[in-house]
């Protein structure tokens, strides 16, 4: 077999623009079958525009598409019969119930009668929602929602599955069991392309992550590879409870070996490549008038790595976010 | 993949969800009901007139039947990113449009029966020419659905579609050769009412109630097939353009 068909995506210099907006630029990726890979970016930066290129909503200005060695550039619906697409907005019928809903979209690939019954009950059951089956979709809560048009987009067992912010808006649980469903859908075979803006979503479910930033694709590669420079580095947090302004230059004097950052609400980020001493930090804070109350050894993060590649505050991105609609980990 | 089963649930949905709905079948009756009436008292000519405001009746129900329902079948749901569902799916964007607009064509084309029923109670309809009448029902149901899908496909709001389907329907009613004769109209209307096509459709039904058309009839139905083959390209046009951005 040609390199080509092994890859379930393969995308080439896509671009696509908005009258003054270049919403993708030059993005080039591959998926592997049965790969769980990861879009990570915050608001704006292309992830849902890539997702509508490459399932047949929106047309590439330029670049090419190909699914499961499909060339979709010119006939996006070459490929459609493969794929699953969940949007970031529930997009189902209101006035229909849920098994309705399901049943319909079932349907729409062609799935006769019997099938189609068994399958939508089989997934109500498996999302928990088979209680409310006979209820109509307009009804539904957020999180409800969510899970039946996830469950929406795998009715016909798409071998390539495109989740654009599964979890977003939804409460812990909800999440956890989405999160749940995802490895598990990953386990059976399925190819997934997860769009996040979840730092620890992508770094929990991926195997590969894209960072996305402005249109552009600015890193991928595996977690491991992407944690393993700042697994090397040591960080250390501490907590002041009379911070002081003037304390981050005296520590920067007095250890130029590490690297201080004052945090919100009292923290002191310190960083090093080499292990820290707590003694002679927490003695020249005190020696200033600060209080110490607690001094933590930090496991670096993606976060880390995404602040580090992309110059973006994760928390920043959160927040944002959740204005837009809560949800969390 | 069996293409028929997406058509067909498309269809059934749409009919459930919309045409089969109280307010819409009452719609259905009411509004043929209710031009029927106007024209007869109007036109004071007794039973006998009934025959003649027939086509009228039959025309004006089916325009506003159906091209009042792509602005919800079509564009609403478009507007509710549910349209987006139809989009990914493995069907030709030529069969899903087929299949969200014939149960417009249905609509309409029931819509025209009521009329007919109707005066089938009040007139001697035994004289009508059913083998031009019933295409020609069909015919126009199709192009107005056309037309409808077509206003409901450049447009991006539900009353955005609403107000421009007036703009269109009404010029037609007056201009389509049912209220007055084409030949009586002012010369610079005339070809505007070549250009719409319900005067066509009229026109044969005119033929097929006995009040004599005025164009030969292939050549009406081949205008109107015509203007349905020609709405639907551009409508198909206009969704490839304005939706999949
Ligand atoms: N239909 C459109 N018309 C104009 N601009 C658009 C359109 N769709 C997207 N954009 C712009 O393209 C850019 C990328 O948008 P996109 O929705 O792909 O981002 P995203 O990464 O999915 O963001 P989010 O996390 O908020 O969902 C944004 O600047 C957006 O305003
Ligand atoms: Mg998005």
């Amino acid at each position: 077999m040609d390199k080509v068909s092994v890859n379930a995506i393969s995308v080439d210099r896509l671009a696509k623009r908005f009258e003054d907006v270049q919403a993708v630029a030059d993005a080039s990726f591959e998926v592997l079958q049965g790969e769980l890979f990861g879009f990570l970016g915050p608001n704006g930066a292309g992830k849902t525009t890539t997702i509508n290129m490459l399932t047949g909503l929106a047309r590439p200005d330029a670049g090419t598409v190909r699914i499961s060695g499909i060339d979709c550039t010119q006939n996006p619906k070459a490929a459609q019969h493969l794929t699953g697409v969940v949007p970031d907005e529930s997009n189902l019928y209101p006035e229909l119930t849920g098994f309705d809903n399901l049943c319909f979209c079932a349907a729409l690939y062609g799935m006769n009668k019997k099938k189609r019954k068994a399958r939508a009950r089989e997934l109500l059951e498996t999302f928990g929602l088979a209680q409310a089956a006979d209820r109509k979709f307009a009804g539904y809560s957020k999180g409800m929602k969510r899970k039946l048009t996830i469950a929406a987009g795998i009715i016909h067992d798409p071998t390539i599955l495109f989740l654009d912010e599964p979890t977003t808006g939804i409460d812990v649980a909800s999440a956890r069991q989405i999160r749940q469903l995802i490895a598990d859908l990953h386990q059976a075979g399925t190819t997934i392309l997860l769009t996040t803006h979840y730092i620890e979503e992508a770094e929990r479910l991926c195997g590969r992550i894209a960072f996305i930033v402005q249109g552009r694709i600015v890193r991928i590669d595996t977690v491991g590879n992407l944690l393993q420079p700042i697994q090397e580095r040591h960080v250390m947090q501490l907590a002041v409870s009379n911070p002081d302004f003037s304390l981050h230059d005296k520590l920067a004097e007095a250890f130029p070996n590490q690297i201080f950052k004052t945090l919100p609400g009292g923290l002191i980020r310190v960083e090093a490549g080499e292990p820290i001493r707590v003694g002679p930090l927490v003695r020249l804070l005190e020696e200033q008038g600060a209080e110490v109350n607690e001094a933590r050894r930090v496991q670096p993060s993606l976060e880390d790595v995404f602040v580090k590649i992309t110059g973006i505050e994760a928390a920043a991105m959160r927040k944002e976010k959740e204005k837009k609609g809560g949800g969390g980990l | 993949m069996k293409w028929w089963i997406a058509f067909w649930n498309i269809l059934v949905k749409d009919m459930r969800s919309y045409y089969l709905k109280p307010p819409n079948i009452s719609w259905g009756l009411i509004f043929p009901l209710a031009w029927t009436g106007m024209f007869f008292i109007k036109s004071g000519s007794g039973l006998e007139g009934v025959l003649s405001m027939l086509p009228g009746v039959v025309v004006v129900s089916i325009l506003f039947g159906t091209t009042s329902m792509l602005s919800v079948t079509v564009t609403f749901e478009k507007k509710g990113k549910s349209f987006d569902r139809l989009l990914l799916a493995p069907i030709s964007l030529e069969l899903l449009m087929l299949a969200k607009t014939s149960g417009a064509i249905l609509f309409g084309a029931a819509n025209a029966f009521i009329p007919i029923i109707l005066a089938a109670f009040l007139t001697d309809l035994s004289q009508a020419v059913w083998s031009a009448a019933v295409p020609a029902i069909f015919l126009l149901a199709v192009t107005s659905t056309f037309l409808g899908l077509f206003i409901a496909v450049s447009v991006s709001e539900v009353f955005e579609a609403q107000t421009f389907s007036n703009f269109f329907r009404f010029p037609m009613v007056f201009l389509c050769g049912l209220f007055f004769p084409i030949e009586r109209l002012p010369v610079f209307l005339r070809p505007l009412s070549y250009v719409l096509p319900p005067t066509y459709g009229a026109d044969i039904l005119q033929g097929a109630f006995g009040a004599g058309n005025a164009l030969p009839m292939p050549i009406d139905f081949v205008l109107l097939i015509v203007f349905s083959t020609g709405l639907f390209l551009l409508s198909l046009r206009n969704i490839r353009r304005r939706w999949i951005i």
